[in-house]
């Protein structure tokens, strides 16, 4: 299987920094599901492969982070702190907003495959709360307004 | 990008460079930067390791450990090479200070590291940074690779002899993983599972290899010990809390936000004047100090110094510096609930009374709150919490434990007014949602 070039050379400089080939696997498999957009069966085999691991070794791994997901998802993962921080700030008021805007719940992704919505741990942004993180991007001291904003931005992005 | 506060009371060491451009290397040298490296490679390494001892610094992760301590466990001889493991996994609840110091002042990081190896003779370095932080792991690969294309890392630093490395790890979201045996699992490509302990890090760690384990606030603190000197930095805290520290401001405050204040300040002050105080008129009802784990003050229990010593001697913890301000608007069983449900989503599940000890405390308090609740059921939160105590592998048990416990010991009316199928007395009517009822 092919991924970018980026990515192979990532990850042949990044054999290169440990004694061991299997300590590359974790920041791998995030590298490799930005590409694919989840960890496909052939992505699992294929790393398996490359790292001398059972597909067993590397779905361990796999279940036990929490960004790291083996189904498929929108193209923006809109992602909802209710952590504490969050919590006192209307994080749960915002994952609400958020259902209600999107028509889909915790862990749904929208019927044009454009959005998933999930419920997530603090994301270290909690002076800023409440937060957001779509893929990797912040959106911080949100309000339902503001929250729309944001939605509308990524759906022109998605449309240039 | 993170907004910057500033407040008149702040003592700027670690945020000194914050907002000045410092990601770029140059802007670093000029700033200051680079010349606490070239001084320690002059110096003896058990020189910088007494300087870093004496200057009173204490683990910034959250256990508070003498730093200089710390790094004197490692052995001098080793069979095996040793390592320095930068701690960037930030994610306790309340805590979003690394992510600043990464984003503006990655270069101190890693001079930090390369002094603590040179320290302990380590000849590499990984900074360990967690997986939300994609933007900052971007920013660390630049500028570990600027140091590199410079010759302050890599072979014969400043012409030294002494050859260092410096390598980037990203993690894939694990809140366990910032515990330190699990990190170093993580880092070999495993799941975040604790390493029961003895053998320390310090002698047995990444690879079998004699490893320091440093969060990044703590390495970022150490040029400028190397260029102030330990006793400069002794005086800015109070006896044996050396320096200053970044606290992380949150919740319900008119200006949260992350302000550097010298240990030992005042908590109320840091609520009512650095923080702006409670908005909408509204009362304090309790202070997280430091990141969800410690337990829970009141708003009585206030009037102290925001150091590792005080707070232990008032039944809390500083730390990770993560401080949430809760008012009284805010339901305790259900902030209680909210606590227990993270953990019980990041127990890893290695250990029994941990991973079925979060699990059923998520179960009773979720009823409890629902209206289901029994009088038994709230010695049984305060029991169950109680037995988690010191029987795991990592803190993580603990950290689900303690907050649980205070919040049951200090709120304990708030529990009696959800009983005998009572709605939540701070629900709003209408946003009441209906939650599960496990019979």
């Amino acid at each position: 299987m092919r991924f970018s070039d980026q990515f192979e050379s990532r990850f042949t400089e990044m054999l290169t920094h440990y004694p061991t080939k299997r300590s590359v696997l974790v920041p791998t498999l995030l590298y490799a599901q930005d590409e694919v957009g989840y960890l496909s069966e052939e992505v699992i085999a294929e790393l398996a492969g490359r790292l001398d691991l059972t597909e067993l070794d590397v779905r361990n791994v796999i279940s036990y982070y929490s960004m790291l997901t083996t189904k498929p998802r929108g193209k923006f993962n809109v992602q909802v702190c209710t952590n504490i921080a969050c919590l006192l700030r209307g994080g749960e008021e915002l994952l609400a907003h958020c259902e209600e805007k999107l028509g889909v719940g915790n862990k749904g992704t929208t019927s044009d495959g454009l959005f998933s919505l999930e419920e997530v741990e603090c994301i270290g942004a909690c002076s800023w709360a409440p937060a957001v993180q779509v893929n990797y991007d912040f959106h911080e001291n949100l309000t339902p307004e503001k929250m729309d904003g944001v939605l509308d931005e990524y759906r022109k992005r998605a449309r240039q | 990008m993170a907004e910057l506060v500033s407040h008149p009371d702040e003592v700027r060491v670690v945020a000194k460079r914050f907002g000045m451009g410092a990601t770029n290397i140059d802007r670093y040298v000029e700033l200051d930067g680079y010349k606490a490296l070239r001084k320690a490679l002059g110096m003896q390494p058990d020189a910088i390791i007494n300087e870093v001892k004496n200057s009173g610094l204490r683990g910034r992760g959250g256990a508070g450990f003498n730093t200089g301590l710390k790094w004197s466990f490692v052995p001098k001889v080793s069979a095996k090479p040793k390592y320095i493991l930068c701690n960037g996994d930030e994610s306790e609840p309340g805590t979003c200070k690394d992510r600043l110091i990464f984003e503006h002042d990655p270069h101190a990081v890693i001079e930090g590291a390369m002094i603590a190896g040179i320290a302990v003779g380590a000849r590499s370095a990984y900074i360990y940074i967690r997986g939300e932080y994609r933007y900052l792991l971007d920013i660390m690969q630049k500028a570990i690779a600027d140091a590199y294309a410079k010759g302050f890392a890599g072979k014969n630093i400043f012409g030294s002899g002494y050859d260092f490395d410096l390598y980037w790890h990203g993690g894939a979201g694990a809140y366990e993983v910032g515990e330190e045996s699990a990190l170093m699992e993580s880092l070999e490509g495993k799941r975040g599972v604790p390493r029961i302990r003895p053998p320390f890090p310090a002698v047995v760690g990444l690879w079998g290899g004699p490893t320091v384990i440093n969060n990044a606030e703590t390495l970022a603190s150490v040029p400028h010990i190397i260029l102030g000197g330990a006793e400069w930095f002794a005086g800015l805290g109070t006896p044996k809390n050396g320096g200053t520290r970044l606290f992380c401001l949150s919740g319900h405050l008119n200006q949260p936000g992350v302000y550097e204040l010298p240990m030992g300040y005042n908590l109320k002050k840091m609520i009512y004047d650095v923080g702006g105080g409670i908005p909408n008129g509204r009362k304090l009802k309790a202070v997280v100090p430091g990141g969800s784990s410690c337990p829970l003050l009141t708003a009585d229990e206030i009037d102290l110094a925001m150091d590792f010593d005080t707070l232990m001697k008032a039944g809390s913890m500083l730390g990770s510096g993560g401080l949430v301000v809760v008012d009284d608007s805010t339901c305790m069983v259900k902030f209680a609930l909210r606590i227990m449900k993270f953990y019980r989503h990041e127990s890893c599940g290695w250990c029994i009374p941990c991973r079925e000890g979060t699990d059923w405390l998520e179960k009773t308090l979720t009823r409890f709150h629902s209206g289901g609740g029994i009088k038994k059921d709230i010695d049984n939160i305060q029991y169950l919490s109680e037995n988690m105590l010191g029987r795991t592998f990592c803190p993580l048990g603990d950290a689900a434990a303690l907050p649980t416990i205070s919040i049951v010991k200090k709120f304990r009316k708030e529990f009696e007014d959800h009983l005998e199928g009572k709605p939540c007395p701070f629900e709003k009517a209408s946003a009441a949602r209906q939650l599960p009822v496990f019979a």
